[in-house]
């Protein structure tokens, strides 16, 4: 099959900036390129026509192609300096905890080039044994590491006695597992130091021609699990040499045997990787391994790292990190001055395949060419990127209800494991992924495919263009960097149908925002749930550690709640005094994914505040249709809850009911299981629909519901659900102040 | 313990005549044993038109979907059709109800 796939260095670009595409082709060197407007998802025969409307540009046409690969994995490099090839005597050590000791070998210290089979390197060997390498040498102690479990390890080279002495010790960690300590040594030839770089977690395979992480390299055998304090000294030290080589602070009596001393508890949030020695080796971290994790010495006295950074020295590298795939660039477009704000993509197509690079077009800089906004959710969209944990097993059968769908662009994901991973996934050691980057070939940010987040959300835009495209477009993203300054020349903003992830900026900004007379349209369902971390220098690459309670695909590891990028406590927002009920009225409850529901109107709607949203609405149900399963409440629902900050005067308008057995508690409801937690016997299992005046003329309107959006269009948009949601965004465009609630 | 059994015809027809939404507790535990995760390949469906054709396939955990040649066009009819062959593996016989 002729295929092709692509991603983009940038998803927010305003008229006058330039936007650059990355392309790979396999099985062909061609592909055809098709810039498009999006106007709503691919949906099938019950919703509007997919039309993706062509833009002319001069990128537009034939291209030729070529494969790119992607270079995965994760580790730390040093640029190559004489102090790291040492001519004599030499000792290097660190505290290690191998995560799939067994999966072969793995590179823990290493200027060893695997291609010109050159340089030294401490490494653990195909039966998981610490293991001395360099050119005609390799000395292994033959006792494998045991999985997840702290060690010391260490190698001495005697230059005088033509010996080197390895170390493994495992360090004492409150369990009884039967384990020495074991020295071995043995001869060996002089060690060739040519000068290469030192890379933790991998070896160097070479220069490549092809897309590299790191200095025009190919890198290989890839450690899974974490080091802490590497240390390099040019003397054949004995164990007690290597206790003080070992020890922080630095020993004074090794001043002068010191090559390098490596910090990993510096500039945690950063890239940088520090040296303590006296030629400054500072070295960078590569595609992104995971710091703010518990060190050889963490005693579980302090949770916070930045309050004890030394207890969180270590670095957990995987084998499947990706930060960034750094294909070349294939070809740029600079969005012209007159292009209206919107959904774009580039549409990539072979014979056999096609695939869209999307991104949004936002009005001008510090500017609005319109009075209501769509906010597209940009953060939710990259925590979700390249999601393959429901394509594992069963399992996602079982809480879905229903078989799983997908297509042969999910199958990609699988095919190309190396196109990385989503944070609702584990890594290849079991372990949780808390980073997610664009910066990769996406499989799940479209207009096709299974309907969630960036593809259901066109279903907003769908409504919008329903109603004449009377709007902008912005992204998270920016409202991240820019704050309420974005928000503020709208009447009205629109989420998408599941804004379920944001920093601490983006909430200020939309409190802000709404204190000041905005109006909110929460379109969607458990929004505004965990809190995430935006990198310090990289746009596009999000945080999230899954702490304490809440519904979740992995959890944080003891001790490692706080984010590396910000110092921040991760986890759930409710958990931080800021659950979604105190911002939007409602915040989430259950989920399921067998059918959807419908809501039914309630007294509330009789209130002179929230009549004026029936005009012209018959009947007792709204939403009871829709091309989401069946109904506009569902998917994931949101509730009102006072006790965790809906406002006494808010509105509940409309509530659902009928929910299935799928349906069940969220976990951080369920303190002590009691078996009465789905919605067949629980009524605490149901969506609102919410509204409220915030005081200075603003509003909120919540549909508490991911599938709400997907009711809007149903029937050719001749439908309650439609009316009942226009007369709420004609009001919210209405600069007459809402009255205020106190 | 609930346990697989072959004789409960009523279940079948139940989720029959109802694949998606409010299950008995009967059905709702046999779909749990169903469902749950077993060594070998599982049941996927393959998109062929959204909201029109799907085609079965198998997949094993990290590799791609192998299509079978069953279409199926509606997600109910796929859901019958791979409920009978997993009563099927497990009764050791065909489900009798068509």
């Amino acid at each position: 099959m002729k295929r092709v796939m692509g991603y983009c260095d940038r998803w927010s670009a305003a008229p006058g900036e330039t936007v650059r595409f990355m392309v790979s082709c396999l099985d062909t060197d061609s592909y055809e390129a098709q810039l498009v407007r999006l106007r709503q998802p691919d949906a099938g025969p019950e919703a509007t026509k997919f039309e993706p409307l062509p833009i002319a540009a001069s990128l537009n046409g034939a291209h030729s192609g070529r494969y790119q690969p992607i270079p995965a994995g994760s580790f730390a490099a040093v640029p190559a300096h004489p102090a790291l090839a040492p001519k004599g005597s030499f000792s290097l050590c660190a505290y290690v905890y191998a995560t799939t000791p067994a999966k072969g070998r793995q590179a823990l210290i290493s200027t060893w080039c695997e291609k010109g089979q050159n340089g030294y390197a401490l490494e653990l060997d195909a039966g998981a044994a610490l293991t001395f390498r360099s050119t005609g040498t390799l000395v292994s102690t033959g006792v494998p590491l045991r999985e997840r479990h702290w060690y010391f390890v260490a190698a001495s080279y005697d230059a005088a006695a033509g010996t080197v002495t390895l170390h493994q010790e495992p360090i004492a960690a409150h369990d009884f597992h039967p384990e020495r300590a074991i020295t071995i040594t043995r001869a060996i030839g002089a060690p060739t130091q040519p000068l290469h770089p030192l890379i933790f977690a991998a070896h160097s395979d070479g220069a490549t021609e092809h897309a590299s992480a790191w200095g025009g390299r190919a890198f290989a055998h890839h450690f899974n699990g974490r080091i802490d304090s590497p240390r390099l000294a040019a003397a054949a030290l004995d164990r007690a040499g290597l206790a003080a080589l070992a020890a922080t602070p630095l020993a004074s009596t090794l001043a002068t045997e010191i090559i390098a001393a490596w910090d990993f508890s510096r500039d945690i949030s950063g890239e940088a990787i520090t040296d303590l020695g006296p030629h400054r080796l500072d070295g960078t971290i590569v595609n992104l391994p995971t710091r703010a994790v518990r060190g050889w010495n963490w005693d579980g006295s302090e949770t916070n790292w930045t309050h004890a950074p030394q207890q969180y020295g270590a670095i957990h590298f995987h084998d499947d990190d990706l930060v960034d795939a750094n294909w070349a660039s294939d070809f740029s477009y600079t969005v012209p001055e007159d292009l209206r704000s919107g959904v774009y993509a580039v549409h990539l197509t072979t014979p056999d395949f096609d695939y869209y690079v999307v991104f949004f077009v936002v009005p001008p800089r510090g500017t609005a060419r319109s009075k209501t906004a769509f906010l597209a959710s940009t953060a939710t969209y990259t925590v979700y990127l390249n999601n393959r944990g429901r394509f594992l097993s069963t399992m996602t059968e079982r809480y879905q209800g229903r078989v799983t769908t997908m297509d042969w662009i999910d199958a990609l994901l699988i095919e190309f494991p190396e196109m990385g991973l989503s944070t609702y996934d584990r890594h290849t050691d079991g372990t949780g992924v808390a980073y997610s980057s664009r910066h990769r070939p996406l499989q799940n940010f479209r207009p096709t495919g299974r309907h969630w987040n960036f593809n259901l959300d066109l279903f907003i835009i769908d409504f919008l263009e329903k109603l004449g495209g009377d709007y902008d477009v912005i992204t998270e993203e920016d409202l991240h960097t820019h704050g309420y300054d974005l928000l503020k020349p709208y009447q009205v903003i629109l989420t998408g149908s599941h804004p379920e992830y944001d920093s601490a900026d983006m909430l200020d900004a939309f409190e802000t925002y709404l204190r000041r007379g905005g109006r909110m349209m929460y379109m969607g369902g458990n929004g505004f749930y965990w809190r995430i971390a935006h990198h310090p220098t990289r746009d596009g690459v999000i945080e999230v550690r899954r702490a304490e309670g809440g519904v979740r695909a992995w959890d944080a590891e003891p001790g490692e709640a706080f984010h590396s990028f910000t110092g921040e406590y991760g986890g759930l927002w409710r958990r931080n005094m800021r659950a979604p009920q105190r911002l939007v009225g409602v915040g989430f409850i259950s989920q399921g994914f067998d059918k959807c529901s419908y809501f039914r109107i309630t007294d509330d709607a009789k209130n002179p505040r929230a009549a004026w949203m029936f005009d012209g609405v018959e009947g007792e149900l709204l939403g009871d249709f829709g091309i989401l399963q069946g109904g506009a409440a569902g998917l994931e629902i949101d509730a009102a809850d006072p006790k965790l900050g809906t406002p006494g005067h808010a509105l509940v308008v409309g509530r659902s009911e009928n929910h299935s057995n799928t349906y069940e508690l969220v976990a951080e409801e369920v303190l002590i299981p009691h078996g009465a937690t789905d919605a067949v016997i629980n009524p605490d299992i149901h969506a609102d629909i919410t509204f409220f005046e915030t005081g200075g003329g603003g509003a909120v309107f919540s549909t508490g519901s991911i599938a709400y959006a997907g009711s809007l269009g149903w029937n050719g948009f001749d439908n309650t659900l439609f009316r009942f949601t226009t007369n709420v965004l004609t009001r919210f465009r209405d600069p007459t102040p809402f009255p205020d609630p106190a | 313990m609930f346990r697989f059994d072959k004789t409960r015809l009523d279940l079948a027809r139940e989720f029959k005549a109802n694949p998606f939404g409010e299950h008995s507790p009967d059905l709702q535990y046999l779909l749990n044993i169903l469902r749950a995760p077993r060594p070998g390949p599982f049941h996927v469906l393959l998109i062929n038109e959204p909201g029109r054709r799907w085609t079965l396939a198998m997949m094993e955990p990290g590799r791609p979907p192998k299509p079978t040649n069953v279409v199926f066009t509606g997600l109910a009819e796929a859901e019958w059709h791979i409920f009978r062959e997993r009563w099927a593996a497990l009764a050791g016989e065909e489900c009798p109800l068509e």
